[in-house]
C-alpha cells in the first residue's frame, strides 16, 4: 500500500529566564541536585506561585516572532497526575486558554522554498524534576532542580508529510528561537524536546489515521530516524491488516526502534482545571507593542538582506543565517574587510570546517572576525595567494597573532616583483633545456599543460610566494619567445 | 486582678496593663499558659504548645514595653490555628499525614503578627485540612465545646473558637473556607471574622480550596478582632491573590454610629433549616441594631439554595489537586517499605488522610474527570457567578446583610458523624459568603439554654469596617459577647 505519514509536532522549549516561572530558584543547568528548588519547588505545604513576568515576555516575543495572534488573556490551568518528579501532584500549564494564539511559520526548506506550517498554539508551563536511576542502586534518586524551569510548549497542525519537513522546521524554530534570544535550544541539554505525532494513510485520502506520539525526541538525527523507524513499524502492521494502537512511544536511539510506554500513563484523565493561586495574566496592546520594538531582524529578513545587499547566493546566505552567532560572525568579517563572498567561502569552508574539528561554537572561536578580515584584506590585495591564505589561516588558529604578523614574521609575502619573478622564470629555462625542447614542439593544446611543469618548479623554488598571476604570465611570454 | 478576668480582658484592656507595667507579658503568657495546661485536657483545643519560645518573645515583648514602645498588640499572647505553617514548629493541619512536619518557613500571617509584637503560645486543633464542621475529624481527637463538653465547638477553626473561649489565648486565628471561622464563633460565643477574599495572604497556610479559602481573626470582640485584622491585612508579593487595597485602622474606625444604616435581610436565610429559638434570638438583635438607628430591609438572594450543591462541587475539586503532594515522596507520612511506587502512594495516602478527606479528594477528583467536567465543575463555577450577583445586587440597596451564623446551636458530638449531609447544612449561611468572596463575620447574640447564638454580619467586598462596626454597635448595647462558660477559670 501506499501510505503518506501526517505528522504534527508538540516542541517544549526551555526559556531562558534568571529564575523559573513560579519561584526564585535560579535556573541554570547541570547544579548538584535538588540545590536549586526552594520550598515553592518542592511543594511545601502552603507554598504559592508567583508569576515570572520574564518568561511571559519571552512567550509573548516568539508569539509576535511567528506572526501568530496574542492571547489577551490566557490562564494557568492545573494538569493532575501522580509522579514522583512532579512536587505539587499537578503541573501548572495553560489548557484552555494559551498566551499565544494560532499562527503561521514558514519553514525554510533546503531546496530554498518555504514551507507553510500552521501552529496552533503556545502555551507556558512548568517542567517537571527529574528521576534518577544510576545513583542508588535499588531506589530511585529525585532530583528537583528542573521542576519549575519555565516551558513554552509549541504545537503545529498535523502538517508534516516527511522527516525532512519535521527536521527542517525543527531547524528553522532553533534558529527562530536563538535569535529572539528566548531559548539557549540547547537540545543534549534538553532545552528543545520534541514529540511527534504521527500517523499514516493511504495517499489520496482525507481522513486521518490513528497516530502515536514519540516523546521526548532530543536531536535532529533521532527524530529523523524515529520518524523512519515508525513509519516503518506502522507500514508494516497496516499492510498486514493490523490496526495501530493509540498509545505513546520512545525512541530508543541504540536499537534504533520505538518501544511502547506503559499503557497506564497513557489512560491518564488529567482534569485540568483553572489554577486558582494564579490571577489570568491580561495583555495589552502597549504591551505588545513594547515587545515588538524589541525584536532583531529574524532569519527570514536576515536572509533576504544578505542576498540583496551583499550579493550572496540564496544558498550561501541559507547557511549563514540559520545560527545566529554565524550571522553575525558574518556580518562582522564583512564590516572589516568589505569582501562578502570571501568572507561567506572563509566562514563556511575552513573556519567552519576547522570549529566542526575541534567542536567549538562560532561564538567561543579562537580567531575573531577581525582576524578573518584581515587575513581576506591580505588576499584581496594581492598580498597573500590563496595557498599561502592557508597557511596564515593555520597559524592564526594556532593563535600565532594577525595575519600581518604572520606574514612578516614568516616572510610569507607573495612574490609580486616583476624583475624577481624574470630572475626565477629565466633561471628554470636555464635549468630544463628539454622540457623547453619540448614546449616549443608542442601544439597549443600541449603547451598548456607542459607549462605546468614550469609553474611548479618556480612555486617549489620560491616556496610558494611567487604571485601565481603574473608568474604565469611572464613565463608564457618567455616559453613563447623561445620558439 | 485575678486570673480570670485576666483572661477574659480584651486586648484593649490588656494593652493598657501592659502598657502601664501593672502586667509583664511573661506574667500574661504565664497565667494563659497554665490556663491550657490546666484545662486543655478537657477540651482538646490546643496540640502544640510552645512554652519555651513564648516566654522568650514575652520577655523581648516586655523590653520594647519597657521603653515606651511597641503597638497595641505588642506582648499580647495568640494561639493559631494549626493551619498556618510556623517555622520550626510542627504543622499538622488536624492530619495524620502531617504528624511530624515542622515547616522551614513562616506563614505571611504568622509574620506579620509576629512583628506586630504578639507571643504565639502553641498550635489549636482543627477538623483535619480544615474540612469539618465540628472538629470531630481532627486525627488528634474531638475538640469540646466549653460550654457544655458534650457537644462540638463546630469548625473547621473549633480548637482555635473553643480555645479563646475557654480562655487560653485573648486572640486565636482561624482560616474560613466555606464558615470554618463564624459557625465555631457562633457555636462558642465569640466574634470571628472572615475578610474578603485576598485582603489577608494565604501564603504559608496550608491550601484546602485556593479560591475560597481565607484567614481571619476570632477574639472576644469586634474590636479585638479590628486590632488583629489590621496586622494581619496587606498585599503580599508571594500571594498573587492578594488585593493590592490600602490597609485602614479597622479599630480606630469603630465609633459605634450605626444612623441610617441599611441592614438587608434575606428571606432565604429564615428558612425551615434555621432552629426558630435561633431566628427569635437574631430577631432580637436586629430590633437592637433598628434601635440604635438601623434600618431594616427585607431583601432577596434567590440563588441561595444553590450554595450548599456548588461549594461541595468546587471546593472539593480544588481540594483534590491541592492535597496530591502528599504522596510520601518529599516530608508528610510515608507508609512502611512500599513495595513499588503505587503501593507507596496507594499506602501512604490511605493511611495519613481520614475519611472525611479521602470523602472529598474523591467527591473532587470526580467533579474534574473527564466527562463529567462541564455538568459538575464548570457548572458550579457559573453558578458561583450567579450567586455572587444576587450579593452585588442586593448591596446596591442595603450596607450590610444580616441572618443567622448557623441554624443552630451547638450540637451533641457523634450527631451528624454518620451523616455527611447533614453536617454540610451547618454551613448553610456561611458558604455563599466564600463564594461571593466577601466578608463576613459572626458575632454574640445571646443563649439558648445556656449555648451561644451567632448573629451573621455581611459586608461588601474589602468593606470590613462597616460589618465591625455594626457588630461594635451591638456589643456596646449588650453583654452577649462578655458571657462567659461555666468552664476552668470562669466556672461559678
Amino acid at each position: 500500500m501506499n501510505w503518506e505519514i501526517v505528522m504534527g509536532l508538540e516542541v517544549h522549549l526551555q526559556l531562558a529566564t534568571q529564575s523559573k516561572i513560579f519561584s526564585g530558584s535560579a535556573t541554570q543547568f547541570g547544579a548538584e541536585p535538588n540545590c536549586q528548588a526552594d520550598p515553592v519547588d518542592l511543594g511545601m505545604p502552603g507554598m504559592l506561585p508567583v508569576l515570572n513576568e520574564e518568561a511571559v515576555r519571552h512567550a509573548v516575543t516568539f508569539g509576535l516572532g511567528i506572526g501568530a495572534k496574542i492571547g489577551e488573556r490566557s490562564v494557568f490551568d492545573r494538569k493532575n497526575y501522580f509522579y514522583p518528579d512532579l512536587p505539587k501532584g499537578y503541573q501548572v500549564s495553560q489548557f484552555f486558554a494559551p498566551i499565544v494564539c494560532e499562527g503561521v511559520f514558514d519553514v525554510p526548506m533546503p531546496d530554498g522554498s518555504l514551507l507553510p506550517i500552521r501552529i496552533t498554539r503556545a502555551h507556558l508551563e512548568e517542567d517537571a524534576g527529574k528521576s534518577v536511576h544510576d545513583i542508588f542502586p535499588r531506589e530511585t534518586g529525585i532530583d528537583l532542580n528542573r521542576a519549575g524551569t519555565p516551558l513554552l510548549e509549541i504545537v503545529t497542525e498535523p502538517d508534516f508529510r516527511t522527516a525532512e519537513q519535521a527536521v527542517a522546521y525543527l531547524k528553522a524554530l532553533h534558529s527562530l528561537v536563538t535569535y529572539l534570544g528566548i531559548s539557549d535550544g540547547n537540545m543534549a541539554e534538553g532545552s528543545m524536546r520534541c514529540d511527534i505525532n504521527i500517523s499514516l494513510r493511504e495517499r489520496g485520502t482525507d481522513a486521518l489515521g490513528t497516530r502515536t506520539e514519540i516523546k521526548n525526541v532530543n536531536s535532529f538525527r533521532f527524530v529523523e530516524r524515529a520518524i523512519h523507524v515508525e513509519c516503518e513499524r506502522q507500514a508494516d502492521i497496516l499492510d498486514g491488516g493490523g490496526r495501530i494502537t493509540q498509545e505513546t512511544r520512545l525512541y530508543d536511539a541504540e536499537q534504533n526502534v520505538t518501544r511502547s510506554m506503559r499503557s497506564k500513563e497513557v489512560a491518564n484523565d488529567y482534569r485540568y482545571f483553572p489554577e486558582p493561586d494564579l490571577l489570568p495574566i491580561e495583555i495589552d496592546a502597549d504591551y505588545i507593542e513594547a515587545v515588538r520594538a524589541t525584536l532583531p531582524e529574524l532569519p527570514g529578513a536576515k536572509r533576504d538582506r544578505f542576498v540583496s545587499d551583499y550579493g550572496l547566493s540564496e544558498y550561501d546566505a541559507t547557511l549563514l543565517v540559520p545560527n545566529h552567532s554565524m550571522a553575525s560572525f558574518f556580518e562582522a568579517v564583512v564590516d572589516h574587510c568589505h569582501a562578502a563572498k570571501p568572507a561567506a567561502n572563509w566562514i563556511l569552508g575552513d573556519l567552519s570546517g576547522a570549529l566542526n574539528r575541534a567542536d567549538i561554537a562560532i561564538e567561543h572561536s579562537p580567531l575573531s572576525a577581525q582576524q578573518l578580515a584581515g587575513l581576506i584584506s591580505r588576499i584581496e590585495d594581492g598580498t597573500l595567494s590563496s595557498k599561502l591564505a592557508k597557511q596564515v589561516f593555520d597559524a592564526m588558529w594556532e593563535g600565532l597573532g594577525d595575519a600581518d604578523e604572520i606574514i612578516e614574521s614568516r616572510g610569507l609575502k607573495q612574490v609580486s616583483d616583476a624583475g624577481a619573478l624574470e630572475t626565477m622564470v629565466a633561471e628554470v629555462i636555464t635549468a630544463n633545456p628539454d622540457q623547453v625542447a619540448q614546449y616549443v614542439a608542442a601544439d597549443e593544446a600541449k603547451r598548456k599543460k607542459l607549462s605546468g611543469f614550469f609553474v611548479g618548479q618556480i612555486m617549489k623554488a620560491s616556496q610558494g610566494q611567487a604571485n601565481p598571476q603574473l608568474l604565469n604570465q611572464l613565463l608564457l611570454e618567455k616559453l613563447d619567445a623561445q620558439s | 486582678m485575678p486570673d480570670s478576668d485576666v483572661l477574659s480582658a480584651s486586648v484593649s484592656t490588656l494593652q493598657r496593663m501592659l502598657s502601664a507595667r501593672t502586667i509583664s507579658s511573661e506574667e500574661l503568657v504565664n497565667t494563659y499558659l497554665g490556663q491550657i495546661e490546666a484545662e486543655n485536657e478537657a477540651l482538646n483545643a490546643v496540640i502544640t504548645l510552645c512554652r519555651e519560645q513564648a516566654l522568650t518573645d514575652a520577655r523581648a515583648a516586655d523590653h520594647i514595653l519597657s521603653r515606651g514602645e511597641g503597638n497595641p498588640l505588642t506582648g499580647i499572647p495568640l494561639l493559631h490555628k494549626d493551619i498556618f505553617c510556623t517555622q520550626g514548629v510542627r504543622t499538622t493541619c488536624g492530619s495524620h499525614m502531617l504528624e511530624t512536619f515542622e515547616p522551614a518557613y513562616d506563614a505571611t500571617v504568622v509574620a506579620k503578627l509576629k512583628a506586630a509584637g504578639t507571643v504565639t503560645l502553641g498550635k489549636c486543633n482543627m477538623d483535619e485540612f480544615a474540612m469539618g464542621s465540628s472538629n470531630e475529624t481532627s486525627y488528634f481527637g474531638a475538640v469540646k465545646n466549653p460550654w457544655d463538653l458534650n457537644c462540638v465547638p463546630g469548625g473547621s477553626s473549633g480548637g482555635s473558637a473553643a480555645a479563646l473561649a475557654a480562655g487560653f489565648a485573648p486572640l486565636v486565628t482561624g482560616t474560613d473556607t466555606g464558615g470554618s471561622i463564624r459557625q465555631p464563633a457562633s457555636l462558642c460565643g465569640i466574634t470571628g471574622l472572615k475578610p474578603t477574599y485576598g485582603r489577608v495572604s494565604r501564603l504559608g497556610i496550608i491550601a484546602f480550596a485556593s479560591s475560597l479559602d481565607q484567614a481571619g481573626p476570632m477574639a472576644r470582640s469586634a474590636e479585638d478582632c479590628a486590632h488583629m485584622l489590621t496586622a494581619m491585612s496587606g498585599i503580599d508579593a508571594g500571594d498573587s491573590t492578594s488585593a493590592d487595597r490600602a490597609v485602614p485602622d479597622f479599630a480606630a474606625a469603630l465609633n459605634g454610629e450605626i444612623e441610617g444604616l441599611r441592614i438587608g435581610i434575606p428571606r432565604e436565610y429564615f428558612n425551615e433549616a434555621l432552629n426558630p429559638d435561633v431566628q427569635e434570638r437574631i430577631m432580637a438583635a436586629l430590633s437592637l441594631l433598628e434601635k440604635a438607628g438601623a434600618r431594616l430591609i427585607d431583601i432577596d438572594l434567590p440563588h441561595t439554595h444553590y450554595a450548599i450543591a456548588t461549594y461541595y462541587v468546587i471546593a472539593p475539586a480544588e481540594a483534590s489537586a491541592n492535597l496530591a503532594r502528599y504522596d510520601g515522596v518529599r516530608f508528610g507520612h510515608r507508609c512502611d517499605a512500599p513495595i513499588d511506587l503505587e503501593d507507596l502512594y496507594l499506602r501512604s495516602r490511605s493511611e495519613g488522610f481520614g475519611e472525611e478527606v479521602q470523602r472529598r479528594i474523591l467527591v473532587g477528583t470526580y467533579a474534574l474527570s473527564s466527562g463529567f467536567y462541564d455538568a459538575y465543575f464548570n457548572k458550579a463555577q457559573q453558578v458561583r457567578r450567579i450567586i455572587a450577583e444576587d450579593f452585588h445586587r442586593a448591596f446596591e440597596t442595603v450596607d450590610v446583610i444580616a441572618g443567622p451564623s448557623a441554624p443552630n446551636v451547638a450540637f451533641q458530638r457523634g450527631a451528624k458523624q454518620q451523616d455527611p449531609v447533614a453536617m454540610y447544612m451547618e454551613d448553610i449561611y456561611t458558604l455563599a459568603v466564600n463564594l461571593a468572596g466577601l466578608p463576613g463575620l459572626s458575632t454574640p447574640a445571646g443563649l439558648i439554654n445556656g449555648m451561644p447564638v451567632g448573629l451573621q454580619l455581611i459586608g461588601k467586598a474589602f468593606d470590613e469596617t462597616t460589618i465591625l462596626n455594626t457588630a461594635h454597635r451591638l456589643q456596646q448595647d449588650t453583654d452577649w459577647h462578655t458571657i462567659r462558660p461555666n468552664f476552668g477559670a470562669f466556672q461559678s
